[in-house]
């Protein structure tokens, strides 16, 4: 087994340090190491976007990133967005649309869906419907998934 | 997952002098996107990833419309699709980064990669083909440059040697009135291996009604991606018809040698061939038309 | 329609009471779960579809560093040919035990075999190939048609056909026959004017929830057995686990965790008694979970079918007969849901003479497992294509001619039951008036389809307890795990007896030993028959409370009246106080109130839906596009609207995604190629427009507000919607899902 690697990198703007060995995805570090379970495991390579993280301000697969590669850089994810005392309006609206049933991929698509408006705060459906998917969700056949999207970005 | 040592390469000559020592056992890692889950369902072994996104070269990305786009090998697609000039000088390429995978796979994913990945269905390479690419490869001996109709030699297989890699991409500046199309078959509309692709790119005279010359290819009918180029002359100095780009069609349907597996058969791909063959060349077409 | 009653809450779409959690991360689902100690298992599973085990090896695996145990079906306890009676019917405890870990034979790639328990989940991983297995491969049939052919290879030497109740002593792969007639089949026929008889083939499909199987277990020093996992059924697994290691349910507890997405396939139990094993083996906790792969080939599908529909009407439209033989695939152990899709594969018409065949044919596939509506939609698709047939050779409409024919309250069911009030007939007018169905559709190469489809729905034990706290809110108990928000739609029920709002009520799902016997998460029952144990539990909350205002308005109980929120003295003193006041006063007046309910309602009420889509076809390439969906439901009464749109919108998705391309694909040598959602293919929101979910209700008369279960019907319509559409816009009639390109292709003759 190769040994381990000392890691330190941001997570939520917050300095965290561990140790990983090569193999271990982002994912796994997030969940086994750091207890960060907000990204799921749905498929572990990349078709079903649950384990999605914003790494350097950009969408990424958390499965397909491996935890050592994260050393010295910075990263969004689940866990981080919402203030203590209020939800961010992505995650309102996705309660108000009620876009989620399961519940499993939706970590995977409110981080997809705020790197979308990060980058284009005003979308048009299709737009919505290009970037997420690949954010697999097989409860709610999209419908209100991407009327919460078109909803956060009219309140942001 | 097989356990294997990571190294974090500062330069091509330390990437170049650990590929020539660790030979076969070694990987280089770019965007991980393929690499990470061929090791992890064990379809590929390996000792050492040898991650190259700290090289500056490969990290290169530059246009100039005189001489034309260096791309670096790890360059993800998100980077080429974000620059407005490289859209309207190789719209063909920027069609294959904007489908491979969803908008993550998008944020990790090289063109290198898909290159070095040797997929023949890579969606890629047909672009790459029908725009001239030219691969630059670091080697133990220094560097060369082949065409890259001529890199992959079969699924998985390229011709990098023991100790090379691929440090960038070199397409020529476009002509005037010129475009490039690229599309694939995929049973959905995202997220899908093309179950066939084709790339074209024209060079119209200046009523935008001749062909002055073009370049066909085409992914998932072959061991490798194929460049149609018997399909493409036939095409020179034509005066656009359906029946020239048929002739094209069929040119290209004639060449193509698939197999049937799960994403589609041997006889739906040749027949697609000749539909999607048609469509990239009247896209590339239609391209230079709207472009005024 | 009968009259509308004014609700409070019901009907209203509040947050759901776990959303927070759900959007910022927090909730925990199975695999999520960490424990002190905790060692990782990974199951080795067949790589081939059938086989004689010769030996296993496990010796190399065992010495492996970081290795704390192996186990094999060795480690089960030893399992005979006897029933064992899970609730919902007996099981074959051999097979059960057999499906859990291979003891002589392995049915199909992806059947487990042994599984190892180490520090880290790549050590078990590696460990797994260190385990030898030599096996003696046998031919695999894959197929129903072949597998019932008399000289198809056989997989258990011990099935006989049970047909009509006599058991034939022959080795074979149909495991049963099933039957039901109505009136004279022939008479039926002898009366039509136009009879259409066609057969159809339905894909391998799986439920493609996001969440892969996963499963916590740990022995105490004790005995006591605890598993945390997610499942649609806590007690079935407690159930499950207790015959399969043959250990008492008191010494089980099973802990359900979030669900990520179940359909019906989380009920089986794969890895949860593999992880009870390991956890014995090694005295650690075990954590055990699937990949995706694993998930693909080691649970159930639901099963492919071959389906022959024949049926009659008279020039005027009126259906005079209809037969069919359904042939399933149970996968490799007895069980598929035939007895499902013969109960509705006539059921929203009114026919007098109806002959229903079905078939329980063992292959060489994982065991078929439950999924949304089961049986349900392979037959449909049969059905309502035909039906689609006989309205054109008919010259009428289609909706008229399902109109003419729909089943309503009074009409017999072929299998037996005789109709309460239904709603099929409102769903056909819905459609009939919706913008979707009266707007105009004659673009080439676009199509229009309808279809209609029926699911009976259950009842089943459900337990609910209310703890009335002193502000006025109240915390529910309950045993449904929540798998698309019925934690909300259960205690909306409660708060509309006690006259609160929703989110005055804290819904919490607790585990075996806090709460009496609830049935699973299925059946569309959750709604319905927890949502009822609420209502009555309320209703013993207000039963209690009247006691206590009586006490402090020194009144008999008698006097006490509850409405609206409010306790009232009638005849005499005029006292009022609101359940919130009243709840602050309980310690005065005798000590907490806990209102209980433990139910097994019998009058689920069957759902039915129709559905409009519209399709245009690219005839170069074979690719069907959906343009516009509108599915009209009949909700009974719909708790919460949002969810159930929800339910109508998802089930019809899963349903489009069977209809265009997704199928277990296999090679001749019974492997799946295609094991990954890069392969499966289900729809992405890329592959979609908006679903228009238009509730109808028709108040059950078998729930206090109106409810029917609402999730597993609207699945059923789409793959026959999506023909008829396919039909209308190029003239090919589509008898094979799923309809994918390559298919389209071969029917226009393009290759």
């Amino acid at each position: 087994m190769a040994r381990k690697s000392h890691v330190q990198t941001t997570i939520n703007d917050e300095t965290v340090e561990f140790l990983c060995e090569p193999r271990q995805s982002l994912l796994e570090v997030l969940r086994d190491e750091l207890h960060l379970t907000g990204a799921k495991e749905g498929c572990n390579n990349g078709n079903c976007g649950a384990c999605s993280v914003i790494l350097d301000g950009r969408l990424v697969n958390s499965c397909l990133v491996l935890g050592v590669e994260t050393d010295g850089k910075s990263m969004e994810t689940i866990e981080g967005l919402a203030d203590p005392d209020k939800l961010h309006p992505i995650q309102d609206a996705f309660l108000e649309n009620a876009a989620l049933q399961c519940g499993i991929c939706t970590p995977g698509f409110i981080m997809s869906a705020k790197a979308l408006l990060d980058n284009n705060p005003n979308p048009t459906e299709h737009e919505v419907r290009y970037w997420l998917a690949g954010n697999l969700c097989r409860c709610t056949g999209y419908d209100k998934i991407v009327r919460a999207v078109l909803d956060a970005a009219e309140a942001t | 997952m097989q356990s294997f040592e990571y190294i974090d390469a500062k330069t091509v000559s330390e990437a170049v002098a650990l590929l020539d020592e660790k030979g076969d056992q070694a990987r280089l890692l770019a965007g991980g996107t393929d690499l990470i889950v061929q090791a992890r369902e064990g379809r590929r072994s390996l000792d050492w990833m040898i991650d190259i996104k700290s090289i500056p070269e490969v990290n290169e990305l530059a246009y100039d419309s005189e001489t034309g786009l260096t791309l670096g090998a790890a360059v993800p697609c998100y980077q080429i699709y974000a620059v407005e000039a490289i859209c309207e000088a190789y719209p063909g390429l920027v069609d294959a980064t904007k489908i491979i995978g969803g908008t993550a796979i998008q944020g990790r994913a090289a063109v290198g990669g898909n290159l070095c990945n040797a997929s023949p269905a890579a969606d890629c390479i047909p672009p790459l083909i029908v725009l001239n690419a030219t691969c630059v490869i670091a080697g133990p001996n220094g560097e060369r440059e082949i065409p890259v109709e001529d890199f992959c030699t079969g699924p998985g297989q390229t011709v990098l040697a023991k100790g090379e890699m691929l440090v960038s991409l070199k397409l020529p500046a476009p002509q005037q009135n010129s475009s490039s199309f690229y599309l694939r078959f995929i049973p959905r509309n995202e997220m899908d291996i093309a179950v066939v692709g084709a790339g074209a790119s024209v060079v119209l005279d200046d009523a935008k009604q001749r062909i002055v010359s073009a370049r066909i290819a085409l992914g998932a009918v072959a061991p490798t991606p194929l460049f149609a180029e018997d399909a493409g002359a036939l095409l020179t100095d034509k005066e656009i018809s359906d029946d020239v780009i048929d002739e094209a069609a069929q040119a290209a349907q004639a060449i193509a040698r698939p197999i049937s597996d799960m994403r589609g058969t041997a006889e739906q791909r040749t027949h697609l061939v000749g539909v999607l063959t048609r469509r990239a060349l009247n896209g590339a077409i239609q391209r230079v038309r709207e472009a005024a | 329609m009968s009259e509308k009653k004014e609700y409070k809450v019901i009907g209203t779409r509040p947050i759901r009471h776990d959303g927070v959690d759900k959007v910022t991360g927090r909730a925990i689902y199975g695999a999520d779960f960490q424990i002190t100690g905790l060692l990782h298992g990974r199951v080795l599973r067949s790589p081939h579809a059938h086989a004689r085990i010769v030996s296993i090896d496990t010796s190399h695996a065992e010495a492996y560093p970081g290795v704390k145990g192996v186990v094999t079906a060795q480690d089960l306890p030893a399992a005979e040919d006897k029933m064992a009676d899970l609730g919902e019917g007996a099981v074959n405890l051999k097979y059960l035990c057999d499906n859990i870990l291979a003891s002589d034979k392995v049915l199909y790639k992806g059947h487990a075999i042994a599984a190892v328990a180490a520090t880290s989940p790549h050590i078990a991983e590696e460990a797994c190939e260190l385990i030898d297995v030599e096996y003696e491969l046998l031919p695999p049939v894959l197929e129903v048609r072949e597998a019932m052919e008399p000289d198809a290879p056989i997989l258990h030497e011990n099935l006989t056909t049970s047909s009509l109740g006599d058991e034939d002593d022959k080795p074979t792969n149909i495991a049963s026959h099933l039957q039901h007639k109505k009136g004279d089949i022939e008479k039926g026929f002898d009366e039509a004017d136009v009879v259409i008889e066609r057969g159809f083939v339905t894909g391998t499909v799986h439920q493609g929830y996001i969440e892969p199987h996963n499963a916590t277990a740990h022995y105490n020093q004790d005995g006591q057995l605890t598993v945390w996992c997610s499942t649609q059924g806590a007690f079935t697994v407690r159930e499950q686990l207790a015959e399969i290691l043959q250990y008492p349910v008191s010494k089980i507890k099973v802990v359900p965790l979030e669900i990520g997405g179940g359909f019906g396939g989380k009920i089986n139990v794969y890895i949860k008694p593999v992880a009870a094993l390991l956890a014995k083996k090694t005295g650690k906790p075990v954590k055990v979970l699937m990949n995706r792969a694993d998930v693909f080939e080691g649970t159930g599908p639901t099963p492919a079918s071959y389906i022959t529909i024949k049926m009659g009407a008279k020039k005027d439209g009126k259906i005079t007969a209809a037969q069919t033989s359904l042939a399933f695939e149970a996968g490799a152990y007895p069980g598929s849901p035939v007895g499902a899709g013969a109960m509705c594969v006539f059921a929203p018409y009114n026919i007098e003479n109806v002959l229903i065949d079905g078939y329980d044919v063992v292959v060489n596939k994982p065991k078929s497992a439950p999924y949304r509506a089961p049986g349900a939609t392979n037959a449909a698709f049969g059905t309502e294509t035909v039906v689609d047939e006989l309205a054109e050779e008919l010259n009428i409409d289609p909706l008229e001619l399902r109109l003419m024919n729909g089943a309503k309250e009074g009409d017999r069911r072929p299998d037996g039951p005789v109709y309460p009030r239904i709603g099929f007939i409102e769903t056909l007018e819905a459609a009939k008036e919706h913008p979707h169905y009266t707007s105009a559709n004659g673009k080439k190469y676009h199509g229009r389809g309808i279809a209609s489809g029926f699911w009976f729905n259950i009842g089943l034990e459900s337990s609910v307890t209310i703890n009335v706290n002193p502000d006025g809110t109240i915390n529910l108990v309950e045993g449904s795990t929540d798998i698309g928000g019925t934690r909300a739609s259960i205690a909306m029920q409660a708060a509309e007896v006690l006259g609160i709002p929703a989110e005055s009520v804290n819904p919490t799902v607790v585990d075996t030993n806090s709460i009496g016997y609830t049935a699973v998460t299925g059946g569309s029952r959750t709604t319905y028959a927890t949502g009822y144990a609420a209502y009555e539990a309320a209703q013993d909350v207000v039963k209690q409370m009247k006691a206590r205002a009586a006490k402090l308005w020194e009144v008999d109980e008698d006097n006490v009246q509850f409405a609206d929120g409010e306790f009232s003295s009638i005849n005499g003193k005029e006292e009022q106080m609101s359940f919130r006041d009243l709840s602050g006063k309980l310690s005065q007046t005798g000590g907490p109130v806990v209102g209980r309910a433990t139910m097994d309602p019998a009058g689920a009420g069957g759902a039915f839906a129709t559905h409009v889509v519209d399709v245009e076809v690219d005839v170069e390439t074979g690719k069907v596009e959906i343009l516009r969906y509108t599915a009209t439901q009949d909700a009974g009464k719909a708790i919460h609207p949002s969810y159930v749109e929800g339910q109508i919108q998802g089930g019809v998705v899963q349903g489009i995604g069977w209809a265009l391309n997704e199928e277990y694909i296999y090679n001749a040598e019974g492997e799946m190629t295609n094991a990954s959602f890069l392969d499966y293919r289900m729809p992405t929101c890329l592959d979609l427009p908006m679903i228009d979910a238009v509730i109808v209700e028709v108040p059950n008369p078998g729930h206090p507000y109106g409810v029917r279960g609402v999730g597993e019907v609207p699945i059923v319509p789409p793959p026959a919607a999506i023909a008829n559409a396919i039909y209308d816009a190029i003239g090919i009639r589509m008898t094979e899902l799923p309809m994918s390109p390559d298919r389209l292709l071969k029917a226009m003759g393009k290759i």
